[in-house]
């Protein structure tokens, strides 16, 4: 498993236009990140597109034993972002498919430009933490930050979410006990091994408890969609947030000027 | 033995003749007095002879959770994670990392040059090296060395290898008694369960559970602290390491170049196992293998941190053969039985990188699933993340090659791993073998699947119709339906279905504003 120097082959300047690679979870149960994100972004004065063409980076085809399926919707996602200069995603896993599994998947010139697109995609809070210096942000709450797998370990990023998280004025981040063990999702495991995903869902909301935290915030809408569903289902009283919607609240829009 | 015995039993009237020198002397087991009074209370699946057909992993894995003391196992062996992998790997033990994992690579490379080597010296050196392809061709070369030397009583080391061959049990049925010497080994013998963890077998007992159990051992109660536990267990066994004939241990690493055996341990047990019989058997997998003597000094630390987070293990034993004319102990006979089980045809696929591993067991210890199942609930011989890679891929435990799906796939094994095996990439690999072999609806289903997400209108109709048809369905019903929804609902509130589509809605709204 090759881990993404993340600092490596990435442009230093702002691009003026990104596409938004909402997610097949962003598309069908979590539209909040992929609109928080879009205001974000356009708080930064950065002109966001949303290719119609997108549908779903494959993992799930891929994760369950299906790769041929998964090289499809590879290719698919390779040809509508390949003509912009920057795909900003709000999965972290997502982003981490692109990095990791379409080099492994594709081969020759296919593999070549699955490794171009890699270097100009973004997950969210990287996108942020390099170029929304500007951005204004204040919001009187306490939260916990939960780091997603993929994110952590495939796309190597720990730091991100936390400086983002730290440009926010009057923000309290406390970090919880094992934040960076796996909340349970896993994709298709959830499904297939339901008893298993949950009680590590049990353990994540406990440690997010212990924390006395306003939200429960992460980077990957299908860490939060699977917590959140377990949190409603066990009245554990936990209220999930995706960091994009964290940030766009925060947002002190007025003073941005957009 | 009758259940009068006292703490230490009857051992001094089980006396039985010695034929080889025609003394009379004792060949029972004492620390095995007594066993007769435990009654196992482990669920089938925990125990020493693995059932055959087990049962499908969703239903194996929810008795495991719902197992009393599930909580305090995960509790305890996060804290071990945490101690363990939180900080990640120190400067000078990453360098051990990256030259271990070419060692290891290098050795992958010409495996049976390295064994070819590895077997002249060793014979050089006096000992009798033994080829086995089968788990069970092993077994039997080491039940004819038991007969021909008439061995009644076996004490053993930890080995995992033997584990695969279930040796013990091979053993037993020929009338010869074994006695698990490692603690943790001896823990979960007594208990009848086979080791949940290749490192820390008995990783998944409280302290209060061994106390209780040795109590039943015993016969009566016995005091309880940690050390007491262990003096009794020590007790007993140094009986039974002057008693023994036969002395069976595993082999951390095998040196090409000097045909050297080397064990890494902490209680000193294999010592006396490698010195004091008659006999010894070093039992290894033949990746066991190292290209040189000297390379030791990269695995063995390298070992050591991964495994137990020491610079160095307490004991580190090194054997070059039987004992020699001028020696004053070791055994009369040395022998190295090298087993297969299907290694040879891992080597050169896509998976020959599974035998660069050392077996440290941390990625047992980093995997978040191993730690809220525990390691029974694989239902194999190994657990966790190097299990659920390597059970399939052997000769006679192919029946596992389900296992890949209990992962969530979360990188922490490939982390935690000293020789960076890409375990998460090989899972995901592994399961497209199994999905290869999947019933064909399954299969047509992605097939369909990814024709209607590979095109935007497709992909708009799923949005759609889970927007239309998901708010409708109540929970109650989705947990009767077949397919993901079932699974989902298993615990599970439904997410709001109804948001499907808003997104692109929204977006598309303000642009044409």
């Amino acid at each position: 498993m090759a881990m993404i120097d993340k600092h490596t082959s990435r442009t230093r300047v702002a691009p003026a236009t990104v596409a938004l690679f909402v997610t097949c979870v962003g598309d069908l149960v979590s539209p909040g990140p992929p609109r928080a994100a879009v205001e974000v972004l356009e708080a930064m004065g950065v002109r966001v597109e949303v290719p119609r063409a997108q549908t779903c980076c494959g993992q799930p085809a891929l994760n369950s034993g299906y790769p041929q399926e998964a090289r499809i919707l590879a290719r698919r996602w390779l040809r509508t972002f390949a003509p912009y200069d920057a795909v900003v995603s709000v999965s972290g896993s997502c982003t981490a498919t692109v990095h990791h599994a379409y080099p492994r998947l594709l081969e020759g010139t296919e593999r070549q430009q699955a490794q171009d697109l890699a270097a100009k995609s973004w997950e969210f809070t990287q996108f942020v933490a390099e170029f929304g210096h500007d951005l204004l942000l204040r919001l009187d709450a306490t939260v916990t930050y939960h780091d997603s797998c993929h994110m952590l370990r495939t796309l190597n990023e720990r730091e991100s979410p936390r400086t983002l998280l730290g440009r926010i004025e009057g923000l309290r981040l406390v970090e919880m006990s094992d934040s960076e063990v796996c909340c349970g999702f896993g994709g298709t495991f959830a499904t297939k091994m339901p008893d298993v995903s949950v009680t590590m869902a049990d353990h994540k909301l406990v440690n997010a408890q212990e924390t006395a935290s306003h939200y429960l915030v992460s980077a990957d809408p299908a860490c939060l969609m699977h917590l959140q569903a377990r949190a409603d289902a066990t009245r554990a009283g936990v209220q999930t947030r995706h960091i994009a919607e964290l940030v766009r609240e925060a947002l002190v829009v007025e003073e941005v000027g957009a | 033995m009758t259940s009068t015995d006292g703490p230490v039993p009857d051992a001094a009237t089980t006396t039985v003749p010695d034929s080889a020198s025609g003394e009379s002397r004792n060949r029972r087991s004492a620390a095995l007095s007594g066993r007769e009074r435990i009654v196992p209370t482990r669920p089938d699946w925990a125990a020493a002879a693995i059932p055959a057909h087990r049962k499908p992993l969703p239903i194996l894995t929810r008795d495991a959770i719902g197992q009393a003391g599930t909580t305090a196992t995960h509790t305890r062996l996060s804290g071990k994670n945490r101690a363990q992998n939180d900080s990640g790997w120190p400067p000078e033990i990453a360098a051990l990392r990256e030259r271990g994992s070419q060692i290891r690579r290098e050795t992958l490379e010409d495996l049976e040059g390295y064994l070819h080597s590895l077997t002249e010296k060793a014979e050089a050196n006096g000992v009798v090296v033994h080829r086995a392809a089968t788990p069970e061709d092993a077994a039997r070369v080491v039940s004819r060395i038991a007969a021909e030397g008439d061995v009644k009583l076996v004490v053993k080391a930890k080995s995992m290898a033997t584990e695969e061959m279930h040796l013990n049990a091979h053993l037993e049925g020929q009338g010869i008694e074994v006695v698990e010497t490692d603690l943790g080994e001896y823990i979960v013998q007594l208990a009848d369960e086979r080791p949940s963890h290749i490192v820390g077998p008995a990783l998944h007992k409280s302290q209060v559970e061994v106390g209780a159990l040795f109590n039943e051992l015993a016969g009566q109660q016995i005091p309880q602290e940690a050390e007491d536990l262990a003096a009794f267990a020590r007790e007993r066994l140094r009986t039974d390491f002057r008693r023994a004939d036969m002395g069976i241990t595993g082999v951390n690493f095998a040196a090409a170049d000097t045909g050297t055996l080397t064990l890494v341990t902490n209680e000193g047990n294999a010592d006396m196992v490698t010195s004091q019989p008659r006999i010894h058997v070093a039992v290894m997998t033949l990746e066991k293998v190292i290209p040189r003597f000297r390379d030791l000094a990269v695995l063995v630390p390298l070992l050591c941190h991964a495994a137990t987070a020491q610079k160095l293990t307490v004991y580190l034993t090194m054997l070059n053969g039987p004992r020699r004319k001028d020696e004053a102990d070791g055994p009369e006979q040395l022998h190295l039985v090298i087993l297969d089980n299907g290694r040879s045809s891992i080597v050169g696929g896509p998976y020959e990188e599974v035998l660069a591993c050392i077996r440290c067991g941390n990625c047992q210890i980093a995997c978040p699933v191993y730690r809220t199942v525990g390691g029974h609930a694989y239902g194999s011989v190994y657990g966790g993340p190097i299990g659920a890679v390597l059970t399939p891929l052997l000769e006679n435990t192919r029946d596992g090659a389900d296992l890949p799906f209990l992962s969530s796939l979360c990188g922490a094994c490939y982390d935690a791993c000293p020789v960076k095996i890409p375990l998460p990439d090989m899972l995901v690999d592994l399961r497209a073998d199994y999905e290869s072999r999947a019933a064909r609806p399954r299969r047509l289903l992605w097939r369909l699947w990814a024709r209607l997400w590979d095109s935007p209108v497709g992909f708009r109709l799923t949005v759609i119709a889970l927007r239309v048809l998901g708010p409708l369905l109540p929970r109650a019903l989705v947990r009767l339906l077949p397919g993901p929804g079932k699974g989902w609902a298993t615990g599970r509130a439904l997410p709001a279905m109804g948001n499907a589509g808003r997104f692109r809605s929204w977006f598309a709204g303000r642009r044409a504003l």
